[in-house]
């Protein structure tokens, strides 16, 4: 099943430019694993040394922090929107 | 001359020219400005800052602009206060408070950041500039934007104060309501950000924005007699201010005008949105996000992407990072205004609820110079105090009537 899956601008050179990317899998971390099959190293950029999403990555299913989801394992369907986006502060 | 070298990141220390970056293209860790630290103190006495005019600009060696300063010409230096009758109410000799609720020209310490980011952004070549705001920098940066000419555009979250809402739109920025809390808005800045050339002063100029907050520190040190404090008592939404504070702090260490940053620092926040203080009291290795439900709406920022450094500097210094509820912040409001003339914002009156409640631990000990910082005018959160009773008479105007409500 395939999902859409917005990138960052950072994450751009990697996917020849590609702001939305088609991804396969049922959960957040097939989708993140699919990435990798699709543009090799670009994990290296997602998580930290022990398999963690970065300190400041954020991903969103549906505009909601997988944090408050059930994280890495949060299921996807098809219709789901998917974003990954820096962590920012402000105020 | 500007001293401003690169950004680096935090996180792994790659550098970067200075660009309106985000984020570390490698780590989406956040960036730092240095400085050419070596030069700056061989250029730079304390004297000759202390002949320049009373603003933020008498520091501008420290700032990351490299030309002169394009809008918020008279911001900062605002007053230190000697609190002398709340710091007998709360048991403490030396109190004093950083009253940054009569900052030019929009009243709170936003002010500073957006001085520094919109000058920066014009110095870039943006035409646009923008923010995710919680109100006090929806102010700052709508005024600043009509001062220089630019177009603004503002997101809000749509349950915000009535005249943090007015106080913007009276500039006529293009001011867009969002529905869902700060973290959302913030969220869709970043995308925005991400598809459009505009210049989200919180976003892909906040390397450049966050840097403003250090002019708070600097004063301090300065209205203190380069004294450095034992503790700083700072609020804390994203937690940014208080890394910046020590920043500062660490920034005059380094040349030589204080002796050492030993000064503890002390983070607030609100019981109903504090992520960072959590994580400091339960030692989390991470910030957990919350969804805020609190009165400090300045505050509410349940996803604080600095909170993981706020809390790193607490501990590193000795301080501690507490909450109080909505009530004691009122009471908090109310106790500044009341000992020391001074109107507050909710943010404020976390900060003084959050200060009453260290001493009443034992945290901060009677003798110790403490600093409390006020960032935001109590104006603004008016309808807060609309449950306190002020029993206000009405009389005719006879003299008689006023005698016999006296009696």
């Amino acid at each position: 099943m395939a999902v859409s899956v917005k990138l960052p601008r950072p994450f751009r050179r990697m996917t020849q430019g590609q702001t939305e990317i088609l991804l396969n899998g049922s959960c957040v971390r097939e989708l993140l694993d699919d990435l990798e099959s699709k543009h090799p190293g670009i994990q290296e950029k997602i998580y930290d040394d022990r398999n963690q999403l970065r300190r400041f990555i954020n991903v969103y299913v549906n505009n909601e922090d997988i944090r408050f989801l059930e994280g890495l394992d949060t299921p996807i369907s098809e219709s789901d929107k998917v974003t990954v986006i820096s962590a920012i502060a402000g105020g | 001359m500007p001293f401003a070298k690169n950004l680096v990141c935090r996180e792994c220390g790659k550098k970067y020219p200075l660009e309106p970056l985000t984020a570390c293209e490698d780590c989406f860790g956040p960036l730092e400005l240095d400085y050419d630290y070596e030069a700056i103190q061989k250029f730079l006495s304390r004297e000759i800052v202390q002949e320049r005019p009373p603003n933020m600009w008498r520091y501008k060696e420290f700032l990351p602009l490299s030309e002169p300063p394009k809008v918020g010409f008279d911001v900062g230096f605002t007053p230190l206060i000697r609190a002398k009758r709340l710091g007998d109410i709360l048991g403490l000799k030396n109190l004093y408070i950083k009253n940054d609720a009569v900052n030019h020209p929009t009243l709170s310490f936003k002010d500073r950041v957006v001085s520094v980011s919109i000058s920066k952004a014009i110095e870039f070549g943006f035409r646009v500039v923008g923010c995710a705001s919680t109100g006090n920098l929806a102010n700052a940066v709508a005024a600043q934007a009509a001062s220089a000419g630019l177009e603004s555009y503002i997101l809000i979250p749509e349950d915000l104060e009535t005249v943090k809402i007015m106080a913007t739109a009276v500039y006529r920025p293009r001011l867009i309501k969002v529905r869902g809390n700060y973290d959302a808005v913030n969220r869709l800045c970043s995308e925005i950000a991400d598809e459009k050339g505009w210049a989200f002063v919180n976003v892909n100029l906040r390397p450049y924005y966050a840097e403003g907050s250090k002019t708070m520190g600097y004063e301090i040190l300065e209205q203190l007699n380069w004294q450095v404090p034992d503790n700083m008592v700072i609020p804390m939404a994203g937690g940014s201010l208080l890394n910046k504070i020590n920043k500062a702090f660490n920034e005059f260490e380094k040349i030589g005008w204080i002796k050492k940053n030993t000064a503890r620092f002390f983070g607030a926040q609100a019981s109903g949105c504090s992520p960072i203080s959590t994580a400091f009291k339960e030692n989390y290795p991470e910030i957990q996000p919350v969804k805020p439900k609190t009165i400090a709406k300045s505050l509410a920022i349940g996803n604080p992407a600095d909170g993981y450094y706020a809390v790193e500097t607490i501990r590193r210094s000795g301080g501690r990072a507490e909450d109080v509820s909505d009530e004691e912040i009122v009471e908090g409001i109310q106790l500044l205004a009341e000992t020391e003339g001074i109107f507050t914002e909710t943010a404020g009156g976390v900060t003084i609820g959050v200060l009453k409640k260290l001493v009443k631990e034992k945290h901060i000990h009677p003798d110790e110079v403490t600093v409390a910082a006020i960032t935001g005018q109590g104006l603004k959160t008016i309808e807060v105090l609309s449950e306190n009773d002020y029993s206000i008479p009405i009389i005719n105007a006879d003299y008689g009537d006023f005698e016999q409500l006296l009696k």
